[in-house]
Order: structure tokens, then sequence, then C-alpha cells
């Protein structure tokens, strides 16, 4: 059965928020002394260099970036069949009291976030880690909140929300797609 | 999701160019590892891994050791010597009892070719094979080919000798599956005496004189000459081996271009390698050492765990 697709932000909309969110950060760190961007492979990656290049722009620094991929850390690898494809993780950065964001495109479950919190501590002690997200769409399974999020979604459990960025999909958006039986 | 692999990894022969480029691309991520301050990643929390080592071998004993350890996986060693091995066990008994104690993966070293897949066919648990006589040495090969692979980015087209005792190297037999899957052009080069009979049939090009080889050759991979094939007639002598077939820096200076240095050690210097090959600027052979643990990492992870019902149970459900 087809999904019906939804466009819930075109590229300009997420422009938009991207702006938005790095004046959040700036405003939640007072500045960007001491500031990591951390984005959660894959599509956390792109979003958190189009905020460290907003920030770097704004406020005339250059903030360190890393990437992480939090495969490795999953707590369902024994169960997951087939292995999933593990990305690069760059992180060559000290981490020891330094300020981290960790950037990623959808908040979910929350597994993603404290599998990458797990990871982070193997790097090191951050004074602070924060928490941006695109899309927030509820359904956590774990305690874990974001701290600054571009868009709240309200969806079912069925629906997917998909994250497009252009380096990757061709084009910048978030699209939800809904099964044609579901309510 | 990636392809899988089966349960157990015992030789490049029959694996695709897919599964082979998949583990050498899993080991990419798996080198960054290694550089952390906290060298260890949770993956294999849980899971039991014996290595089962029926002769002696330093470097890749402690190579999947590390593999195993920054996996979080739980190891036991056992060699030969010391344990009940010794008192006359077979094999399938000693691996029996291990997998009695709840097991999850053997990793197996053995003078007999085809014992890692004697075992695989009678135990559960995964098994890796880490040299089986002169039959293969499939991570071996995989980390020649990641090592080539990260100087030359693909292997379509290079041309790679292998040098030495070709006959008796389970090493020689991986790199030329591997090499050859993936596209590149294989030669080999030694005495004819070392040099399987039907050499010819394995489909490589054959050089009775290392001029020749290294004035063909990219890469010269130069096999460790044993030392007891010179009690067994094979050759006259080590020196006599050396000034015909060493590698030494006044033959690398008259090929007509850089010739890339492997050796999978451990190495006779001023035998089938000279001191200032091996640590001259086109020695690869201590890179070789680092990228071997991060694909025995690769096929570790890739090979735990995972049944296919649970793939299935697994299906659709979120990621995030």
């Amino acid at each position: 059965m087809p999904d019906k697709h939804t466009t819930v932000l075109d590229a300009r909309a997420v422009a938009r928020t991207l702006r938005r969110m790095a004046d959040e950060i700036v405003e939640l760190f007072d500045g960007t002394d001491n500031l990591i961007l951390v984005g959660i492979q894959r599509r956390g990656v792109q979003l958190s260099d189009r905020i460290a290049d907003i920030l770097d722009e704004r406020e005339g620094v250059k903030i360190p970036r890393g990437s992480l991929d939090i495969t490795l850390y999953r707590d369902d690898l024994q169960t997951v069949g087939p292995r999933p494809v593990v990305g690069p993780t760059k992180l060559p950065w000290d981490l020891n009291g330094k300020r981290v964001v960790i950037v990623d495109d959808v908040l979910h479950t929350g597994r993603t976030v404290r599998a990458a919190l797990d990871e982070l501590a193997d790097f090191g002690r951050p004074a602070r880690i924060a928490l941006a997200v695109l899309v927030d769409r509820g359904g956590r399974e774990l305690p874990i909140h974001a701290d600054i999020v571009g868009k709240r979604m309200d969806v079912i459990d069925t629906d997917r929300v998909d994250v497009m960025v252009s380096e990757l999909d061709g084009s910048d958006g978030v699209v939800l797609a809904r099964r044609e039986d579901a309510a | 999701m990636t392809p899988p692999l089966g349960k157990d990894l015992l030789a490049l022969e029959p694996l695709t160019p897919e599964q082979i480029r998949l583990i050498l691309d899993t080991a990419e991520p798996f080198k960054e590892i290694s550089e952390r301050a906290i060298k260890k990643v949770p993956t294999l929390r849980g899971s039991t891994i014996v290595n089962l080592f029926f002769e002696a071998s330093t470097r890749t004993r402690v190579s999947f050791e590390f593999a195993e350890k920054r996996l979080s996986a739980d190891t036991v060693n056992v060699a030969a010597s010391g344990s009940s091995v010794s008192k006359g066990e077979t094999l399938v008994d000693t691996a029996r009892n291990l997998e009695a104690m709840r097991i999850d993966m053997v990793v197996i070293r053995h003078s007999a070719s085809g014992a890692a897949q004697f075992l695989a066919e009678r135990i559960e648990s995964n098994v890796i094979n880490a040299g089986d006589g002169t039959h293969e040495h499939p991570t071996q090969g995989l980390l020649d080919l990641l090592t080539l692979r990260d100087h030359f980015g693909s292997l379509e087209g290079r041309r790679v000798c292998i040098c030495g005792d070709v006959l008796h190297s389970r090493v020689a037999r991986s790199n030329i599956w591997g090499l050859k899957k993936l596209g590149a052009e294989v030669g080999v080069c030694g005495p004819r005496s070392l040099l399987p009979s039907a050499v010819s049939e394995l489909g490589v090009h054959v050089f009775d004189r290392i001029e020749a080889a290294i004035e063909w050759a990219e890469a010269l991979n130069i096999l460790r000459l044993q030392l007891e094939r010179m009690q067994g007639g094979y050759i006259p002598s080590l020196r006599e081996y050396n000034r015909v077939f060493g590698v030494t820096r006044e033959r690398l200076e008259r090929a007509p271009r850089d010739v890339l240095i492997l050796h999978p050690g451990p190495m006779n210097r001023g035998v089938e390698i000279d001191s200032d090959v091996a640590d001259g600027p086109h020695s690869v052979i201590l890179e070789q050492v680092t990228n071997g643990v991060a694909v025995r990492m690769a096929v570790l992870y890739l090979l735990a765990g995972g049944s296919p019902a649970l793939a299935e149970a697994a299906k659709g459900a979120s990621d995030r």
C-alpha cells in the first residue's frame, strides 16, 4: 500500500529553522566559548555542519566539528540481524571541559542519543552536553529530552518522518509519510 | 543493512568480491577506534571468544586478541602445549568441551590444511580461520588487501607480485584469491622448487628472476622463507637465496617506479628482505600490522550474532 507523503518543512523552512537553532545554541551557552558541534551519522552530520557554518559566520568564530557513528554502541546489536553498516566517527578534539552539542535529524525513541552519550563518554568528560534536533516526533522510550528543537510533531507510531539534506538526497526538507490504512 | 557473510570465515576462495569489499569497507571505521584514548567499544559485550592456537603465533594471536578486547568480548587463549591437546584429545573433542562452556566464537590456527572447516562443520559457534596448514590465512590476506587499497585506492588492474615460498604459503594462497577477486594482476616469483607445479593454472604471471618481478610490479608481498625449507632440500643455502631472490635496495633502485613493500612477518632480515628495504620509505610492513587489528575487528563484528530469524523479527523496527 502506498504511503501518503506530506511536506512538513520545505528547503526554505529548513534553512530558517536551522538559523533559529543556531541562535538558540548561542543563547543557551551565552556565547560560543569551548563549544563543539557533533553530528550523528548520517543526516545529523550535515545538519550539524550547517549550524556550525551559521555560527562561524554570525559570531566570527571557527566552531570545531565532529561526527559520531553510534552503530557499535546500539543496544539492539544482538537482535538486529544482518550487521548495520558502520560509518566514520571523527572527533579529533579533547572533549574534557568542553561544551558539546549533539545534533541529530529526528528525535524519536531516544535510543540513538543514549548510545551517543555513551560513546562521547569514551572520548572524555565534557563540562556539558546538550542535544539539538531538527524534528522531535515524540515516542520516547528513555528519559531523554532535547534542549533545542527545530520542529515538534505529533505523529502516530506507524508514521515515518524523513529528513532530507541536499548533500545526500538532492534537496533539503522534512516529509511525513503516513500509511494509507493508518488512522 | 549489509549482505551476510555467513557463519564462518574459513578462506577467501569462496567469498564474492562484494563480500571482500564489505569486510574492507567495514574495517575502515574500526581503524579510528584504535586511535582513541579509550580503545574500546561495547559492541561484543557478553560474547565469549576462544583463541585456539595449535601452532606457535605471536602476531596473529595478539592481533586477534586486541581486536576482540577492543570490541569488549571476553577472550580465552588455549595453546596446544600445556593443554589437554597435548594429552591426545582430538580437535573436535576440545572444541565440543569448550562449546559446552557456552562460547560464541572460535579463532583457530592449526598445522593441518582444512582444520578450520572441519571444526566449522561440527560446532555451532562461529569459526574464524587464523591459518590452516598450507591452505589459507584469510585475515592476513584481507589486511594485505586493505593496506594495498589504502595506497592504491582501487586494486583494479594493479600489479602485485608475491615473492618467495609460494608452495608452502597459506598467506600466498589467500592473497592470490583476494587480489584476483578485486581485479588486481598477480605475479609470483621464487625458485621453481618453491612454486606449486601447476602454478600457471592459478592465472598468475610467473617470474623466475626477482629483477623481472621488480620491473613488472607496483607492490611486492615478500613471504617469509621458513628456515626449515633449507633442511628440506628446497634451496641450497640462505646466502644463495638472498643473492638470487633477496629484495635489496640496489634491486629496487633499478625499478622504473616506486614499489610498495609488504611482508607478513616475521622477517628474516638479510634473507628474503634486506634491512634497508624493510625499514625503507616504501615499506608498509607496520601499516599491515595496524590494519590487521581493524580487519579482524571487522570480521568479528560481521560474523557475531545476528541470526536470520532475529533479523526477520527486527525488520521494520525503528532505529532512532
